[in-house]
């Protein structure tokens, strides 16, 4: 079975060799990190713990690959063939991001060489015991999804159709979407404690929910604006109908997390805070207005259209992207203020996030390069 | 053996600081160098060096402008919301009231930090293996029959120290028995389900900075919820995707490539 691509091409560009230089200056900050510590690293004080890389590095990185499972789920619970060209790279996006995550939370956690304790010292009372479980099995399960690519992509074909039969891929993803809504409600979770520090704004006993829910939606997202900028990156056009059935599925979920978030901010009596003019109100209406309800409107419009719009269905899917990272940002620092003081990330701290992204976008690229990722695309 | 408490009663201090003293050195914790900065706490905010500190605060009484003296640690909740955080343990709430961190097990996360309501736990940032630190209730010492250190040294006994329920029975005395001299409310005694070290004033405790409006609810009450039912939802997953998978599955092909390959 021939494994190539139809657009081979070298390695190297020179985006290529930029994110490479990304990845070097990374490098650098990192091993500065681990040898001077998080303090000398990072802008973190002890009136805001938490800064850049939990908001991006893990609350943006695991909400970004939510297409992982949904497309999964997609394509191998409800058979819905017609999407199966979007699994491969899906699932790619996921493996490849999670690895990330974990190497994010290696460099976030204040004593990297502990990160292994959870395994060992269980607390089944912390949620964040139960998201390091659910996302250490998780990422073995996405790679155990991801064999068959790798075991095509190197030659061992009669392996790789042991891991591509439906009895084995579909306990699988049965176990990826489970493991997902669990952790993905779960980084929720996390700030439930946090009653009476949050605003009301964002803290909700609906916070698991908000959270999955949205997470369904920028990962329909993501994989949307994957497809139509890798398929321009690889020249290998997307159809449309498959484009226009992501925008349905990402107006659906949004639709249903505007529904629970909004509907919750109601009735509990809170949607005037929204209208405060606080720096938090602004927030809000930012993330919703235009994260939310613009691309959800723009997603059901385009979805229907007959005529071939994908720029705009990029823009749409962009705004879905730009909200969810809005939302993880706020929840984690950007919508507390605590009274004189300002976070601002220090350049490592940007450097370090923008080197994790450069990582994934390489290995990425290297996958679609030279694995049998994209061999089912359907052309139109 | 029973759980302990301590009442702050903050008509009684009168700003010495000791405590301040007195913690550092049970604790082997070092002086910081302060500057001056517009009012007389010092340092400006607890630290990894610092677990206790006193607050000044000048309120408007009616009887005219009045000083209080706010002495601030762990307030060692009955149910911390901090241990609850914790991945890996290190944080416990012992059975006589201390709430204690073990450094071996702390992987770093900060997340008590986040959950604490009080904002008590600080982090050693300039430590290439940092330390959560936080006031222990002088752990040790009360375990082997001592007062804390800061209760010890307090030369105005502002500090009531006992078991819990005799420290709130206090409390209650002697706002029954002076109502004028006190505002009627026992900080800490349902403030998140309740804490071990509790507080009364003479002003209200609004206008002294103190969290207010916290729930009375126990905060990990908020997390053991999605917690609790996680086997539930495992099999509700399962046996919902299964039969969907079946259902939609049905005589369809084995290898999932096969289908459509070139
Ligand atoms: S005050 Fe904060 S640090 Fe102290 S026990 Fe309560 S939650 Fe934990
Ligand atoms: S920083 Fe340490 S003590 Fe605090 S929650 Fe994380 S592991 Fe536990
Ligand atoms: S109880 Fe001990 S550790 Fe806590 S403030 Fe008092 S002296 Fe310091």
């Amino acid at each position: 079975m021939s494994m190539q691509t139809q657009n081979k091409q070298p390695f190297l560009s020179a985006g290529t060799l930029l994110l490479l230089l990304v990845v070097g200056l990374f490098a650098v900050v990192a091993i500065y990190r681990l040898i001077f510590g998080i303090g000398a690293t990072t802008n973190l004080t002890d009136d805001v713990p938490w800064g850049l890389w939990v908001a991006a590095d893990i609350m943006v990185g695991v909400a970004l690959a939510a297409g992982g499972f949904t497309i999964a789920a997609t394509v191998y619970i409800l058979n819905l063939q017609q999407y199966k060209s979007l699994a491969r790279p899906a699932v790619l996006t996921a493996f490849v991001g999670y690895v990330i995550v974990a190497l994010g939370v290696f460099f976030d956690v204040g004593k990297p060489f502990s990160l292994w304790h959870p395994i060992f010292m269980w607390q089944p009372h912390s949620i964040m015991f139960e998201v390091v479980w659910c996302v250490v099995i998780y990422t073995t399960v996405l790679a155990l999804e991801f064999a068959p690519s790798f075991l095509e992509g190197i030659g061992k074909e009669s392996l790789a159709k042991a891991m591509r039969a439906k009895s084995v891929v579909i306990p699988l993803v049965i176990m990826a979407v489970t493991l997902s809504f669990l952790h993905q409600s779960s980084l929720g979770a996390l700030f439930l404690l946090m009653k009476g520090k949050l605003s009301h704004l964002w803290w909700s006993t609906m916070l698991p929910y908000n959270f999955f829910l949205s997470a369904v939606a920028v990962g329909l997202a993501m994989t949307s604006f994957e497809t139509i900028v890798a398929g321009r990156i690889f020249r290998h056009p997307v159809s449309m109908k498959i484009l226009q059935g992501l925008a349905r599925g990402t107006a659906l979920a949004l639709a249903c997390y505007a529904v629970v978030r909004l509907g919750d901010i109601i009735v509990k009596g809170n949607l005037g805070l929204a209208f405060a003019g606080t720096r938090g109100s602004m927030l809000f209406l930012l993330e919703i207005g235009l994260g939310v309800l613009l691309p959800m409107v723009m997603l059901f419009v385009l979805s229907k259209g007959g005529k071939r719009d994908e720029n705009s269905i990029l823009f749409a899917q962009m705004l879905v992207i730009g909200g969810v990272i809005l939302n993880r940002v706020d929840i984690v620092y950007l919508s507390q203020k605590v009274e004189g003081v300002t976070y601002t990330p220090s350049w490592m701290e940007f450097a370090l996030t923008a080197g994790l992204v450069a990582i994934i976008l390489v290995l990425f690229r290297a996958a679609m390069l030279y694995l049998p990722i994209l061999k089912h695309a359907e052309l139109e | 053996m029973m759980a302990k408490g301590v009442l702050v009663d903050l008509t009684r201090c009168i700003g010495c600081r000791g405590c301040q003293v007195a913690c550092k050195q049970w604790n082997e914790r070092k002086g910081l160098v302060t500057s001056f900065h517009g009012d007389f706490t010092s340092p400006v905010k607890l630290n990894s060096d610092t677990y206790t500190r006193i607050r000044f605060v000048e309120s408007d009484e009616e009887k005219g402008p009045v000083w209080s003296f706010v002495k601030e640690q762990c307030m060692h909740c009955q149910s911390p919301a901090c241990v609850s955080a914790c991945p890996v343990g290190a944080l416990n709430k012992a059975e006589n009231g201390p709430v204690t961190y073990d450094f071996d097990k702390c992987i770093g996360c900060r997340y008590c930090m986040v959950a604490c309501p009080f904002d008590i736990p600080k982090y050693e940032w300039n430590s290439w293996a940092p330390w959560v630190r936080k006031c222990s209730f002088c752990s040790e010492r009360i375990t082997d029959g001592m007062e804390p250190a800061c209760v010890k040294t307090c030369p105005t006994k502002a500090m009531f120290y006992g078991d819990r329920d005799k420290v709130v029975d206090e409390a209650k005395r002697r706002i029954a028995d002076a109502p004028d001299r006190y505002v009627n409310h026992i900080y800490g005694l349902d403030e998140v389900g309740g804490t071990s070290w509790m507080y009364i004033s003479g002003v209200s405790f609004e206008s002294l900075g103190f969290k207010m409006g916290l729930p009375t609810e126990k905060l990990p009450d908020y997390t053991w919820a999605p917690l609790s039912t996680i086997p539930f939802k495992v099999a509700g997953f399962f046996a919902l995707l299964g039969g969907v998978a079946y259902l939609r599955n049905r005589g369809t092909q084995e290898d999932n490539v096969k289908e459509d390959k070139r």
